[in-house]
Formats: structure tokens, C-alpha cells, sequence
């Protein structure tokens, strides 16, 4: 098979990748009393995938992700307190034009940068949206943020149930489908690619012509808006919307540990990672109350000595081996 | 008639340093000409503010009688200006095949495109496949960048500085690292390269400038030294001296 043969391959559609959703269905019939917790590992994947898109596939190097988590989740949560605007499908949609637009606003400026100071100025803008959240207390909260929200019933026919959760599954599984397809798409593109290229080389990419910056700017812009979308799913999921749920420096780095432990750059390593991150998560505070962080750390240690490309990776590089050399 | 590319009084410093003064340099159009000097004389950096990697201090930058001096270097190359580097500037943990492919994406203008897979792009593809083959690559084509001898890699430079399809092509030492039994891939690509393509070679082994270029010009401690035909500048009996007498008896 010649090498554009092999691309053109590459980028189909293949049977696989049927399989997480078809898990992610079954899971709804086979877990009923976890959708809570499942749904808390859709909304992570969303995330994790918007950030894997300027982490994984443009380099660029964020600690403030969270900030637009945190703007989508505060989006919905204000228009839902303030002006009563609870329909959730336009809901999410106003989230990412939100995200979106802070994603555009500082990657214009923090994009000019890169390296150390890009990752100050990442975590700078989140601390300055997370205190404009806690100052701004007549619409955000303040510390307290906006619980008991409400929200009207999905396509007008099933609602929103902070109990069981059934209807805030299928919602964010159905939204996590859309938004996954968006970003396939985008990074088998020619986009996608020259993403790629500008986290290998950028010397190169500006030597063949192309806008760097403005792609990474749009790269940026487009990460944010799925980020928002995914804030606002955890806030009409859960009903309610607080700093230190949706903001901060821990929210940013624990969604960079996800893509770590799951493979950035690899698309599926956003859903292995939160899966892996969420359930450590569970099962060590269940076993380990007081002392569950250590064995996330003891963990993160593993991966970074023995598996640097994460989970995905170790499984690339043991196929690798099977195949034997090219 | 105007020159394809041309510099007029050309300097660039750091500081107290002068890396290029002074420099007035014309490449006609359909050019085959070496730019040759000591380690240190300031060819990469003068290639470099040809492509507009670096801002000079004074001076201008004229593509074909155009000041693209205020040009940032994607404008550049648009205008028709590809170079390869003297260090492999490569993506290298893509494969050969999407190496090739970025560039000549970009050239077609489809770089952005976020709706059809890369891997569908028939005509992007083609292209990549005929360069590839043409600089006998075809067996690496699916392999990636690192895992490539480095003369190997040195090729997929070239492939995608073709990609393109420039007016004016800039080649920064091209067959370094290149083993001798595989120099003349080059030779051959750059001799089907259209005749109308201004093509400017830094390269210190002598046997190939001679071979290649109908003009060179010497370069010494930032400024032109001299300039004209191979056997003009091999009967320079001061270029011998500074220059040529170690490297044609190295």
C-alpha cells in the first residue's frame, strides 16, 4: 500500500470507533445507579478533548484552560438565574460564543508569546475571570456561586433530574457526540495538519507559507468554544455553578493530567484519560479518604517514567512491536 | 530587465557585529548560481534576510523590482520564495508523505481547510507523490521523519521546498549529509527544475557548485568579495587564497 493510499486510510472512518459509543450506550442500561458518575466522565472527555486540540495537536502549552470551562458553566448559570433563559440547547450555544469570544480576545494577545510567559499569561487570565467570578457576586454568586438552578426539559420532552440523572446522560453523551465529530474532523483536516505541523516545527510551517498565528489564534478560539460547551453541560447537569467547581488552578491541571494519562495528540487519548483519571479518582477516595491524591500522584509518576505517551501511547508502541519493523 | 531577486546595500548587525554589509546581489530569473565562503561569512544569515527570518538593518529586499523588504516570510514565500535550511527543518514525527503534503497544501491554498481530510485531497496528494518519487523517496514515503538516515531527510527538504513550486528557490547547503552515491538525486531534481526558477545554492563541496552553477558569488566576513563566472572566480587568484585554495584541496 503506497503512503497516500495509507493516509487517505488513516483518516476513514474505521469499525472501532463505533466501539465508545456503543460502550457509552450500553453503559446507560448496564449502570443505571452510576449516570451521575458517568456523566461527570462525558463532560471531562468534552473537556479533555478541547484541550487536546491546542495541547495535542497546536503545542500550545495552557494552564488556564479551566477559564472557559468556567465562562461556558457561568454563561448558562447567569442566564438561567438572571434573565431566565433555561432552554438548553441555545443555552450551550451562547456558552461557546461566550468561551469563543474570551478564547479570541486572549489568544490574540497571549499567542504573540509562547513558551514560559505563554503559560503565566494562560494562568493569569484564568485567576482574573475566577476573581472577576468572585467579586461580581450580584451575578455570579460570588464564592457562594448559583446553586438550584433550573433548567426546562430537553427538546421539551425530558427533563432535568439531579437524582438519577437518565436525562443528563443521553444529553451529554448526545452533545459529546457532536462536539467529538466536530474535532475529527477538524484534525484529519488540512487544518488539523498543518496544527500538527505547527506543533512540530514552527520554523518550518512559517517557511512554507503558512498564517501560524492566525491558526493558532482560530485553533485556540474553536478550543475555548468546546470548553464552554463543555462548563455548560456540568452546570445544567448538575444545577448549580461555583468557583471551585468550574474554575481555577486545580480544574486547569487536573484536565492536563487527564490528557497526560490518556495520550495528548491522539484524539482517543481524551476518553481513555478521563476514564482513567475518574475512576482512580473514585476508587481511591472510596479506599483512601484522607490519602487518595498520593496514589493519583504515584501514578502520574508510572506514566511519565514508563509510558510518556500515556496509555493510548503504551498501546501504540506495543503494537508497534507485534508488527515488528516496517 | 529586472532581476528576480535582488538586494540593494543589504546590512544586518548585532550589536557591534556586522554579519552582512553592505550587499548588492542580483539572481536573474532562471539563475543557477552558488553562493560559496569561509564558515562564519554570512551566507545563512544573508539567505535568512532574503526570506525575511531576519529584518535588516538597512537596506532593501526586491522580488522582481518589488520592495518585499517590510514582508513578514509567509507573505514571502506567497510571493514565490522557498528555501531549504542548512539544519533539517522537518516535522518529524510525520511521515514523509504528510511532510510533503503540508507544503504543497499551503501552496494550493488549502492549508485552512477544516471540512474535507487531508487524506482525501486527491490533487494534494498527487502532487506530494510525484515529488516524492521524483526525488526517489518513494520507499520512505510512509515512514516518518526520525526514523530517516539524515541524507534521506535532507531530500524530503527539497521535496518540500518544490512542493511550492517557488520562483525563486533558496538551497542552504543542500548535500550536506548527503553520502556521495546519492548527490546526484539532487543534481538531477534540480536540473528538471523549470529553467525559469532563479536557484541559489550555498554549499561548501566545491565539485557540485562547479558542477551546478553558471554564476557564483564569494562572500567574505559579511560582504561581497566577488563575484562571476566558475571560471572566473576558480582564476581568482585572492578567492584562491581566502577561500577556494583550502577548499578545493580539501
Amino acid at each position: 500500500m503506497n503512503a497516500a493510499t495509507e493516509l487517505a486510510r488513516r483518516h476513514r472512518l474505521r469499525w472501532w470507533e463505533a466501539l465508545p459509543w456503543i460502550a457509552s450506550l450500553a453503559c446507560f442500561f448496564a449502570f443505571p445507579n452510576y449516570l451521575a458518575f458517568a456523566t461527570q466522565v462525558l463532560i471531562t472527555i468534552l473537556f479533555a478533548l478541547s484541550l487536546d486540540l491546542v495541547l495535542g495537536y497546536a503545542g500550545i502549552v495552557t494552564l488556564g484552560h479551566a477559564a472557559f470551562f468556567g465562562a461556558g458553566a457561568y454563561t448558562v448559570g447567569m442566564l438561567a438565574m438572571h434573565l431566565g433563559w433555561n432552554e438548553p440547547f441555545s443555552g450551550l450555544l451562547a456558552a461557546a460564543l461566550v468561551a469563543g469570544a474570551i478564547g479570541l480576545a486572549s489568544g490574540l494577545v497571549l499567542l504573540r508569546t509562547h513558551g514560559l510567559a505563554l503559560l503565566m499569561l494562560t494562568l493569569c487570565t484564568m485567576a482574573l475571570l475566577e476573581q472577576a467570578a468572585n467579586m461580581g457576586a450580584a451575578w455570579t454568586g460570588g464564592f457562594d456561586g448559583m446553586p438550584g438552578l433550573s433548567f426546562s426539559k430537553i427538546l421539551g420532552l425530558f427533563g432535568f433530574d439531579v437524582l438519577y440523572y437518565r436525562s443528563q446522560y443521553l444529553y451529554a453523551l448526545a452533545v459529546l457526540f457532536v462536539c467529538f465529530a466536530i474535532v475529527r474532523t477538524l484534525i484529519y483536516s488540512s487544518f488539523g495538519q498543518s496544527l500538527t505541523g505547527i506543533r512540530e516545527n514552527l520554523l518550518r510551517m512559517h517557511a512554507v507559507g503558512a498564517p501560524v498565528r492566525a491558526r493558532q489564534v482560530l485553533a485556540y478560539t474553536i478550543s475555548a468554544a468546546l470548553a464552554g460547551v463543555a462548563g455548560a453541560l456540568f452546570t445544567q447537569a448538575n444545577g448549580y455553578v461555583s468557583i471551585q467547581a468550574v474554575l481555577g488552578l486545580e480544574r486547569s491541571a487536573g484536565i492536563m493530567i487527564v490528557l497526560i494519562l490518556g495520550g495528548y495528540g491522539r484524539l482517543y487519548g481524551a476518553f481513555v484519560g478521563a476514564i482513567v483519571y475518574m475512576l482512580l479518582e473514585h476508587l481511591l477516595a472510596k479506599a483512601y479518604p484522607t490519602a487518595w491524591q498520593l496514589g493519583l500522584g504515584v501514578t502520574l509518576i508510572a506514566v511519565a517514567l514508563f509510558a510518556r505517551n500515556g496509555v493510548i501511547g503504551m498501546f501504540d508502541a506495543l503494537r508497534r512491536r507485534l508488527d515488528g519493523p516496517a | 530587465m529586472s532581476a528576480m531577486l535582488e538586494t540593494r546595500g543589504l546590512c544586518k548587525s548585532f550589536g557591534a557585529l556586522e554579519v552582512a554589509r553592505d550587499v548588492n546581489f542580483r539572481l536573474e530569473r532562471g539563475a543557477r548560481h552558488a553562493l560559496i565562503g569561509p564558515n562564519g561569512a554570512g551566507k545563512t544569515t544573508f539567505i535568512n534576510l532574503l526570506t525575511g527570518v531576519l529584518p535588516p538593518s538597512r537596506g532593501s529586499v526586491l522580488l522582481e523590482d518589488e520592495d518585499v523588504t517590510s514582508l513578514p516570510q509567509a507573505r514571502r514565500v506567497k510571493r514565490g520564495i522557498a528555501r531549504t535550511f542548512q539544519i533539517n527543518q522537518l516535522f518529524r514525527g510525520l511521515t514523509v508523505q504528510e511532510n510533503v503534503c503540508i507544503a504543497v497544501s499551503e501552496r494550493l491554498g488549502v492549508g485552512g481547510s477544516m471540512l474535507r481530510a487531508a487524506g482525501r485531497r486527491a490533487d494534494v496528494l498527487d502532487e506530494a507523490t510525484r515529488l516524492i518519487d521524483m526525488l526517489k523517496l518513494g520507499e520512505n514515503a510512509g515512514r516518518r521523519i526520525g526514523e530517516l538516515p539524515y541524507g534521506r531527510q535532507r531530500l524530503v527538504e527539497i521535496a518540500i521546498a518544490l512542493g511550492l513550486q517557488p520562483r525563486v528557490l533558496l538551497l542552504d547547503e543542500p548535500a550536506a549529509g548527503i553520502p556521495s552515491a546519492e548527490s546526484h538525486i539532487l543534481l538531477d531534481a534540480i536540473a528538471t527544475l523549470p529553467k525559469d526558477i532563479a536557484v541559489l545554492i550555498i554549499e561548501h563541496d566545491m565539485d557540485l557548485v562547479f558542477r551546478f552553477a553558471e554564476r557564483i558569488t564569494v562572500l567574505v566576513s559579511g560582504a561581497v568579495f566577488a563575484e562571476g563566472t566558475p571560471t572566473e572566480i576558480a582564476g581568482n587568484r585572492e578567492v584562491r587564497s581566502v577561500y577556494l585554495g583550502t577548499a578545493l584541496n580539501a
